[in-house]
């Protein structure tokens, strides 16, 4: 089991192998279907220079694929497990162009993910789906960073601690998923 | 001679409100996201037992706290507290008063959602506006009507990271068996990790392409400690289970013996020009529960 603190660099995420069990802490940010969307007509728009002009920086950063349910009174958060990353494929090469360190899902990415996770050495994380209240229990602080139209799919930063994953694809094209993965 | 009739019937009419129907929904959207039913606990421990592989186990003792957590805590058991399906057995003797319905359930849905903190997840329109309509409404209600003077409800929030991963398909009705068999097998390969295995696979097989989907529904809430009653669809559901847990894909696609919990399948019967088989994934926080008012 290894130990990693955010923001993730290249260094550490260099160090990883698919099928690692990974417990995180430090700052994430959730995002799922619109925000993606919104992220990258963002950048789309703005052309070589996004950063300022997007919510956060996404440089070294990770986003985790999370729609959590309403806080109860007094509470942080409710549960926030992962969902199906493949939705995000189509925007994600252009979010780790842009530095995004890492990301946090459940399932298969498609080969065009792959490919630019190995190019742009980042890696891509395995939450255990439906472990949604038992994940909300590592989540010590949650901040509304963007799009608070979205409700549940707005921008929100976490502050975690021991957040549990599984390296799922690593920065050298090993995969969790299909045939080049012999499990353990 | 008519009269007299009449007051009988009248006589064995027992009337409900609907504001008790209400209460009753609004409790199992509640209860059925913070606790699974008994017989799907009992399957994920046992197929705990059987994993072999590490990162399998891993998954497993991940799941079963998070459902411990879940119950202690009041907090859902996933994120996705799902879409509301409903299924309402209605005895004939049966007067709603009140109001109608489909207001009753979903005035339900609004309550429950909003007293349990769970996630309102509905879009209005499903192609253009998407606009979320706030209050997890409405339902998908399907009512049937049955003898005696009870009614029956079953809330099913249905999560659709599985839901997504279903299919449907009119086979040749000389495919038989084993075309039935290639089929769902072929719908659990292709959704490999997407739907959370361990996965619970309904299949509803006969009827039309309606009838065969509600049918795979049907069969997902069906007790997993229960085989169909035929035999033979009996044998075949054991089978189906034994070549999807050869995939390999195991807890959360990260490979392992065990894919699926239980394979369901309902049956109807059919044209004799076709064989509809519907296959409706469930992931293993299969959740739903019943009252009987």
């Amino acid at each position: 089991m290894k130990k990693l603190n955010t923001p993730l660099t290249k260094e550490i995420r260099c160090s990883l192998r698919a099928g690692d069990r990974v417990f995180i802490s430090g700052i994430i940010y959730t995002a799922r279907d619109m925000a993606h969307k919104r992220l990258v007509e963002t950048i789309k728009k703005e052309g070589k220079l996004p950063l300022g002009r997007l919510p956060f920086d996404l440089h070294n950063q990770i986003i985790y694929y999370t729609g959590p349910t309403p806080a109860r009174k007094g509470k942080i958060i409710g549960s926030c497990g992962p969902t199906t990353s493949l939705r995000m494929d189509k925007y994600t090469p252009i979010l780790l162009r842009a530095g995004l360190g890492g990301t946090i899902g459940k399932g298969q990415r498609s080969e065009d993910v792959v490919k630019a996770l190995q190019k742009y050495k980042s890696v891509y994380f395995a939450a255990v789906g439906g472990a949604g209240a038992l994940l909300s229990t590592k989540v010590k602080k949650a901040k509304l960073v963007a799009y608070e139209d979205l409700g549940c799919e707005a921008i929100r930063q976490l502050e975690v601690i021991d957040f549990p994953v599984i390296v799922a694809v690593d920065t050298y094209g090993g995969n969790i998923y299909g045939r080049n993965f012999k499990y353990r | 001679m008519r009269v007299i009739l009449a007051i009988r019937i009248k006589d064995k009419v027992i009337s409900i409100k609907v504001k008790t129907i209400t209460e009753a929904v609004a409790d199992l959207c509640v209860k059925s996201n913070y606790e699974l039913p008994k017989d799907v606990i009992g399957k994920i421990k046992e197929a705990k037992a059987k994993e072999k592989s590490e990162l399998g186990n891993y998954c497993f003792d991940q799941i079963l706290r998070n459902l411990r957590i879940a119950k202690m805590k009041k907090v859902p058991i996933c994120q996705d507290t799902g879409m509301v399906v409903v299924f309402v057995e209605i005895g004939q003797d049966v007067h709603i008063t009140g109001g109608t319905l489909s207001d009753a359930i979903n005035e339900g849905v609004r309550i429950g959602y909003e007293r349990g903190y769970l996630r309102k997840s509905i879009v209005d329109d499903p192609i253009f506006s998407r606009k979320n309509t706030g209050d997890n409404t409405p339902a998908v209600i399907h009512t049937s009507i049955t003898s005696g003077s009870k009614i029956n409800i079953t809330v099913v929030p249905k999560g659709f990271g599985s839901e997504n991963m279903s299919g449907l398909t009119v086979l040749k009705p000389t495919d038989g068996a084993e075309g039935v068999k290639k089929f769902v097998v072929d719908t659990v390969k292709q959704a490999g990790a997407n739907p959370c295995p361990p996965i619970i696979v309904g299949v509803g097989i006969g009827g039309t392409i309606e009838k065969a989907a509600m049918l795979s529904k049907q069969a997902l809430i069906r007790s997993l400690n229960k085989s169909n009653v035929d035999a033979k669809m009996a044998g075949l559901e054991k089978q189906i289970l034994i070549e999807i847990n050869k995939l390999n894909i195991g807890p959360q696609g990260f490979g392992g013996s065990i894919t699926a919990l239980s394979v369901n399948i309902e049956t109807y019967p059919t044209h004799i020009a076709g064989l509809p088989v519907a296959v409706n994934i469930g992931c293993y926080v299969s959740r739903h529960a019943s009252v009987i008012l």
